[in-house]
């Protein structure tokens, strides 16, 4: 059977961030473009959810190894800024991922600019309130922000929308 | 010096060299959560400066590795503003405003640059930049406005400060080619914008502006004129570089 797009996205499916195992790349919206090539390679095109992002290395690598094993001979991947990361672009299984690892989800910006207010009121993955405060808009790594929860008076981690 | 070449060496070295300094603040903060957001900055940053030493080498200029870690005082780029040693916390965190709001609408003016690949970064880098003016502004607003100790060693650090962010408009020869060709705005149009931002978060503070006509701006950087700060940072940047250059770390 000849392999398709659908097929190679479904493989990345397996793929998932370095930091965050519940979450694939595709769903995160860090994989772009997937494209055959005539002569049965693969081409991959990644952008960074934040430009300094210091795991790009490792997900542009286990992108090359997971296909390799899949038999594609040749794959390629390109790290670009042609279409820039912005939250919108992580899937809702992805958001789903995100909360399975205990992270609240950015809010949708729907194309409109980032307004610094809605990084407050950010849902607690814990118990739903929005009876919560930002902390700091910087956390464990680029993508986290920290809040605290009013109500089960807890720090939690928020991926950060952008 | 070519006018793409001059724009982006300036860019970058501004981005590396506050980035080694606000690294610095690792382990240091005065609390937890500034630890990390300096240490935060610092890797944003550094992943700016990455990005435009690579339309550097684009552009034929040498590997970003090379051109961060080889050059010395003199061909370094940077305003004198960020190559200052941190200090007290006070005058770092004057220093990420006073800067980081030039950062932004300098990055926000460049996304509709006419050299595409600049734009295209810029427009990236311009969303990240919220985050930074988000948290200066938060805490010279809290301190702003809090102990009278906590008032005027923040004052203090904002006159100290003023004349060197002053230093972050340097032109050089080539901004009129800069401006006409549509690569960027001009440093002049950029300060006018940067002083009606700045003043709208000091004015919901008791700290006071100073007449910015009054002051003389610390020049230089921009044609590799720098304090005795710069080299013995160089130095301690590249010591592993210079060690080993094929070394991962």
């Amino acid at each position: 059977m000849p392999t398709t797009e659908a097929q190679i996205l479904d493989w990345l499916q397996a793929v998932t961030d370095p930091e965050i195992p519940t979450i694939s790349l595709v769903d995160l919206g860090v994989i772009r473009e997937v494209r055959l090539e005539e002569d049965g390679g693969v081409y991959v095109r990644l952008t960074p959810t934040f430009a300094g992002c210091p795991a790009m290395d490792y997900m542009r690598r286990d992108v090359e190894t997971t296909l390799k094993a899949h038999g594609i001979p040749r794959v390629t991947t390109e790290i670009s800024l042609r279409d820039p990361w912005t939250s919108d672009m992580v899937t809702d299984r992805g958001r789903e991922g995100l909360r399975r690892h205990g992270l609240a989800t950015p809010p949708k910006l729907n194309g409109g600019l980032l307004d610094l207010d809605i990084l407050e009121y950010a849902e607690c993955p814990r118990c739903h309130t929005t009876n919560t405060e930002l902390r700091t808009p910087f956390g464990a790594t680029l993508c986290r922000a920290v809040h605290y929860c009013n109500d089960c008076r807890q720090i939690f981690e928020q991926f950060k929308p952008i | 010096m070519d006018p793409k070449l001059d724009l982006l060496y300036r860019l970058a070295d501004d981005q590396l060299i506050l980035g080694h300094r606000n690294s610095e603040w690792n382990g240091l903060g005065p609390i937890l959560e500034e630890d990390i957001a300096f240490s935060s900055m610092a890797q944003d940053k550094l992943g700016h400066s990455l990005q435009l030493y690579m339309l550097l080498h684009e552009l034929g200029e040498a590997e970003p590795d090379t051109v961060a870690f080889t050059r010395n005082t003199p061909q370094f780029h940077c305003c004198q503003l960020t190559e200052l040693p941190i200090g007290e916390y006070d005058f770092s965190l004057i220093r990420h405003f006073l800067f980081d709001h030039a950062e932004l609408l300098r990055f926000e003016a460049l996304a509709d640059s006419s050299y595409e690949p600049l734009a295209l970064v810029a427009r990236k880098v311009k969303g990240e930049l919220k985050y930074h003016v988000l948290h200066a502004n938060t805490w010279v607003k809290r301190l702003g406005t809090a102990t009278e100790e906590a008032i005027t060693r923040m004052q203090a650090a904002l006159e100290f400060t003023l004349p060197y962010a002053l230093g972050i408009f340097e032109t050089t020869e080539a901004e009129p080619e800069i401006i006409s060709s549509g690569l960027f705005i001009g440093e002049m149009e950029l300060q006018r914008r940067w002083e009606e931002s700045i003043s709208k978060v000091l004015a919901q503070t008791a700290l006071t502006l100073p007449d910015l006509r009054l002051l003389t701006p610390v020049s230089g950087g921009r044609y590799g004129q720098h304090t005795e700060h710069l080299q013995p940072l160089l130095d301690e940047m590249a010591e592993v570089f210079r060690l080993d250059p094929t070394a991962d770390w």
